[in-house]
């Protein structure tokens, strides 16, 4: 007896642990790095000022937060506490529910972080009962008293038509399941405070002054006020205000555009069961300008930002989502790249690690060094037999490469104050010509010699007209910034610039003398003016008064301030040289603004016009090679049909596309011209061409469309 | 006044504290006693009680049956975001909470009615139950049976139950056209102003006397009288502004009785928290530190209103600008505005003379999105590429409702938008990036 039996089975082949190890960031980054042998140190480098980057951001964004969240804060407990008087005016209105309407400025994604530190807060020091809530969450009513009691509650919350989630549910259970309304928790909310009320018996009555921590309010948070369905949100607010008296309830509202939303959402019968009360958070231009000053414009860090990069930065901030989080994660993505790509990144680091790190370069390395641009045009410079060594001797680059890295460093030291002296002065001018924010000065001077430039000469002409006691706080201020400068140049500096302080508080008491005389040389050709009625004379005499005014001999603070508008100008010139003119500034200036500019302002609808109209630019197959503007047989079916759509109009005619798209297709497979099924719509043909168009509607190019049977509608416009 | 509220089988004692309670609404607190009749006689099936905002519906109600012990469920229909809600609420309050838990998961209208009729089988009512809807125009909302099922529960449930529908609306606009059980309708008129003044007066300060109050009240209804009649904001504006009239009697300036000059010193005062804390345009806890910060700092707190402007991100700013223009130009005028060699279309063919009602008058229309990109690209003053961030920057406006979306469905096909800002915003807006949209308008050509 035989019996044949076939048996399906499946089978499941758990992954050994060894095998599903993912790879670790170290291993990412060492992966396709260039200049393998040193790439761990790099890592260390990166990963070390990373998470310094990160954490002075942080504790900056804290820094600048504090100051809301602590009105907040003062607000909430002032609530919780009016509410617990017996007074006759509090108990009269106490049907109002405070709410807080949190201005934040359009840059949401910044908001979460604002906001997570703020329920924080308020957890750690009011109310254990916080809850916030997102609109998207919350498309109708019941979602959101879900989410707000599931948040409240730390319970799982039945909504009772929702039939995914049925399970069996025991009676004991059914029991357990809440009901998703503020009555439930209201009970909630007096059972737990009578629990830690019956935990210190007599304590309420024994000190009711201070804000009680039996009666904390419940604080709900609505993060995007904007989004919110307002019916959604009058309902809400409606059933709370039924609650006020039992439940010390407290709202929220995250705005991100003007207060004035508040008023077009709610109508006034809702309105006016809230008692709102505004807080305004720092501007985000501003927040920007903080963090550009912590992080960019200091010689701790020693990774640095090109021109042309944070360039892009900076336009995609403006110009785009005035998100600080996101120029930080550009800052960050550039220092992953550089220490990625530039093997010498190996230096960029302390001083100190730096000088090590030098001694231990290898031949490789200091092939690299010889290859820089920057130590190209230093060889140069150098005498003949001093650029023999240099190319040839390692351990003689070696010294000298620790020579020059420290130059580098000092450069850095000076740089800053400078900018910041630099920038003191010039920020006020008229018109600005160096620009309103330390961020546009320090772009001039990252990009060419600030002192060819136009707007510098207008701008030291204009300090060449500052009155005494403005351009004296303005040198005091320069000195307070040069203060804390260890540096000699710097101390030298300000030693200067005391003196002629100094010496314009001298003027004072010769002032008086002088003035005379000034007067004299002044008045006779505005005397002569009166007389002359002919435009030529009049003419004459204004450009004789210029010449005398020119010629005319400078009092002495007019001679002190030509003295300073010097000094300041011989202090831009020693310092504030652009990065490139330094030596080895390729270790620690970050300059591919392509890269970043392409990993942070994506161009989908681009990349995918140029793979469909050029696949040799993904693909990198020869075959698809051709030359500009047409596309290979060879190339894949959507590029054919693409290819096609672009030279019709509006309504394209699928018949017609579908010839035009065989014999394409029908050439590519080397049939002859003249042979008879050249051109022939087979089955086959017949199915890719309809999967190229299907693909194309996918990607938005064409549309189906009512107009014309037979015919789609293309949604793009020109054309090859 | 008392004599109205007779009705056998109630204690006269709870009758006169309910009375006492009403104040101006006896009339319709005995129309409404009489329509109940007494405790264990059956009631009419539902009644319909409608009036304006505060005015005493369910106050009245809730005295009544509170104070004379009526078993009754109180339901606010806003409140009840599914029916499962109302129903429990009912059994709960009649039978408790074991009744509640009966009902099955997700209950249907008979569901409810058969764990009722099980209920009541087991204690059946000895007085009339009331249930009391409150804001009863919700209700319209709900499954089309809801209301009808409610308006003759009585019949359903072989109970002696009444329903009180509560509303701001008339009945007319409740009716459904399948016809349904008429309700008995009551009218609660407003509060005529010596009816406001009695009952304000009621709640007076402790440490004051009556007169001295109500005397406040007639002033303060003096002021507010003409805008505002809702009890319950007199009440609050009261409570805000009572302390400032007290203010000179504190300092000993002014007896309590000389009024004109008490008036002289609050009305100036009162007429500004018209324009401010009426509005909600500074909240009542603002406005109580205005009034310890006397008038010399009261200038820092500015209004809700007035906090108008935006920052945008420079593009954003354009693509709000374009999509305004592609709101409220027509799409013909689109070249003569964007294209630099328009041809030579003279302004007077050009402006049909039919087309004279100003767009700004029409509102917005709705515009696909390559007519806002094209738009965008063509009042935007250097070379754009068109990025990802862009198309998020129009979702994101979208979010913060500048621009709302028309047409539903997926983005591939063509989605459409509107403009949701006004032209004191836009201008405000064109005037930080240095463009003259004025110039750009049809209805300003």
């Amino acid at each position: 007896m035989s019996t044949s039996s076939v048996s399906k089975g499946c089978f499941v082949f758990k992954p050994s642990a060894k095998k599903k190890k993912t790879p670790s960031l170290k291993d990412y980054f060492i992966h396709g790095c260039e200049g393998a042998e040193d790439s761990e140190t790099r890592f260390q480098l990166c990963q070390n000022l990373w998470d310094k980057i990160k954490a002075d951001t942080e504790a900056l964004q804290d820094e600048l937060n504090r100051k809301i969240l602590d009105s907040l804060l003062d607000f909430t407990r002032k609530c919780s506490t009016t509410r617990q008087h017996s007074d006759w005016a509090a108990q009269m209105r106490a049907s109002e529910i405070p709410t807080a309407a949190l201005v934040l400025g359009v840059n949401v994604p910044d908001h979460d972080m604002t906001f997570q530190s703020l329920s924080d807060l308020l957890q750690q020091s009011v109310s254990p009962h916080v809850a916030s809530v997102q609109a998207k969450e919350c498309g109708a009513l019941k979602h959101l008293m879900k989410r707000v009691l599931e948040r409240l509650m730390d319970t799982e919350v039945t909504l009772d038509d929702e039939e995914e989630e049925v399970t069996e549910q025991t009676s004991t259970q059914l029991h357990n399941s809440v009901h998703c309304s503020l009555e439930t928790l209201c009970d909630w909310y007096i059972a737990k405070t009578k629990k830690s009320f019956s935990g210190t018996p007599g304590k309420k009555r024994s000190s009711p002054g201070r804000d009680d921590p039996q009666q904390p309010p419940v604080v709900i948070i609505f993060k995007d006020l904007e989004a919110f369905n307002p019916r959604v949100l009058q309902d809400f607010i409606l059933i709370c205000s039924r609650y006020i008296q039992r439940l010390p309830l407290m709202f929220i509202f995250g705005i991100a555009t003007s207060p004035s939303t508040i008023q077009h959402m709610l109508p006034h019968s809702v309105s006016s069961l809230l008692c709102i009360e505004l807080f305004q958070s720092l501007s985000c231009t501003q927040h920007l300008a903080t963090v550009i000053d912590k992080l960019i414009l200091t010689p701790d860090f020693p990774f640095k930002l090109s021109d042309k990069v944070m360039q892009v930065l900076i336009s995609i901030f403006l110009y785009h989502d005035f998100s600080v989080r996101n120029f930080i994660k550009g800052i960050q993505l550039a220092l992953v790249e550089h220490f990625h790509s530039q093997p010498l990144s190996v230096l960029c680091c302390k001083k100190k690690e730096a000088l090590l790190n030098v001694m231990q370069l290898s031949h490789t390395d200091l092939e690299r060094i010889r290859q820089l641009p920057s130590f190209k045009r230093y060889v140069e410079k150098q005498e003949l037999q001093e650029q023999t060594n240099l190319t040839t001797d390692d351990t003689h680059l070696k010294e000298v490469c620790r020579k020059l890295i420290k130059d580098l460093h000092k450069y850095h030291k000076n740089y800053y104050p400078i900018l910041r002296c630099l920038h003191t002065m010039t920020s006020a001018l008229p018109r600005y010509p160096l620009g309103k924010q330390i961020r546009e000065l320090h772009l001039i001077c990252l990009e060419k010699t600030v002192w060819e430039n136009e707007d510098y000469q207008s701008a030291m002409k204009l300090l060449k007209m500052l009155a005494k006691d403005e351009l004296i706080t303005l040198l005091q201020r320069c000195a307070e910034i040069l203060q804390p400068v260890k540096s000699k140049k710097m101390k030298k500096a300000r030693v200067h610039l005391e003196e002629l302080l100094a010496k314009f508080r001298q003027l004072d008491t010769v002032a008086a003398e002088t003035q005379s005389c000034v007067e004299d040389s002044l008045i006779s050709p505005v005397k002569n003016l009166g007389k002359k009625t002919d435009l030529f004379q009049l003419q004459k005499t204004l450009l004789e008064m210029n010449e005398t005014r020119r010629s005319k001999k400078l009092n002495p603070f007019e001679l002190l301030r030509n003295e300073v508008v010097e000094f300041i100008d011989s202090l831009v010139k020693s310092h504030l040289s652009p990065p490139e003119t330094q030596t080895l500034n390729e270790v620690c200036y970050y300059s591919s603004s392509t890269a970043v500019r392409r990993h942070l302002n994506a161009t989908p609808r681009t990349s995918i016009q140029a793979a469909l109209s050029s696949p040799y630019y993904y693909l990198q197959n020869n075959s698809l090679k051709s030359e500009e503007g047409s596309v290979s047989n060879a190339a894949p079916d959507i590029c054919i049909a693409y290819k096609l759509h672009l030279e019709c109009g509006r309504l394209i005619n699928l018949y017609d596309w579908l010839e035009a798209y065989a014999t394409v297709v029908s050439a590519a497979e080397g049939n002859h011209p003249d042979s008879d099924n050249f051109g022939k719509v087979d089955e086959v043909k017949h199915a890719r061409f309809i999967r190229a168009v299907s693909e194309l509607e996918f990607l938005g190019f064409i549309k189906s469309t009512k107009k014309k049977t037979d015919h789609v509608a293309r949604l793009t416009w020109g054309g090859c | 006044m008392t004599a109205l509220l007779q009705q056998p089988g109630y204690e006269e004692e709870r009758l006169q504290r309910v009375a006492e309670k009403l104040p101006c609404r006896d009339v319709q607190a005995g129309l409404l006693l009489s329509l109940m009749g007494q405790p264990q006689q059956y009631s009419f099936p539902s009644i319909f009680i409608y009036g304006h905002r505060a005015s005493g519906k369910s106050h009245v109600l809730q005295v009544l049956l509170k104070e004379l012990e009526l078993p009754h469920a109180t339901v606010s229909c806003v409140e009840c975001v599914s029916v499962v809600l109302l129903f429990e609420q009912v059994l709960l309050s009649f039978f408790g909470c074991d009744a509640a838990s009966l009902l099955p998961r997700s209950p249907s209208l008979s569901d409810f009615v058969r764990v009722y009729r099980q209920q009541c089988s087991q204690s059946p009512a000895k007085q009339t139950r009331y249930i009391v809807m409150e804001k009863a125009e919700l209700l319209r909302d709900t499954d089309a049976n809801l209301l009808p099922a409610l308006l003759r529960l009585q019949e359903l449930v072989e109970d002696n139950v009444t329903v009180i529908l509560l509303s701001e609306i008339v009945w007319d606009k409740f009716r459904p056209n399948t016809g349904c059980f008429e309700p008995l309708l009551l009218h609660f008129p407003d509060y005529s102003k010596g009816e406001l003044q009695q009952i304000l007066s009621q709640d007076r300060h402790p440490s004051y006397s009556a007169e001295f109050y109500s005397s406040y009240i007639n002033i303060l209804l003096g002021v507010f009288y003409s805008v505002c009649r809702d009890l319950r904001e007199l009440r609050h504006l009261a409570a805000l502004n009572f302390s400032k009239f007290c203010e000179p009697l504190a300092e000993g300036k002014v007896k309590d009785t000389d009024t004109h000059k008490l008036w002289r010193n609050i009305e100036p005062h009162l007429k500004k928290a018209m324009q401010t804390v009426y509005l909600r345009e500074v909240s009542s806890l603002q406005w109580e530190q205005m009034q310890q910060m006397e008038e010399k700092e009261t200038g820092t707190v500015r209004g809700l209103s007035a906090h108008t402007h935006v920052e945008l991100p420079y593009y954003s700013k354009f693509l709000l600008i374009a999509a305004y223009l592609a709101s409220y130009n027509p799409a013909r005028t689109d070249k003569r505005f964007f294209v630099k060699h328009h041809g030579k279309i003279k302004k007077t063919n050009f402006l049909k003379k039919n087309e004279k009602t100003s767009n700004h008058l029409l509102g917005p229309k709705p515009f696909p999105l390559d007519r806002l990109l094209a738009i965008f690209y063509s009042v935007v003053d250097s070379r754009v590429a068109p990025t990802a961030s862009i198309f998020s920057q129009i979702s994101s406006l979208v979010t913060l409702q500048l621009l709302t979306k028309v047409s539903q469905g997926d983005l591939l096909d063509a989605p459409k938008f509107k403009c949701a800002v006004s032209l004191d915003f836009i201008c405000a807006i064109s005037r930080t990036v240095n463009f003259e949209i004025l110039k750009y308008l049809y209805d300003f050509l």
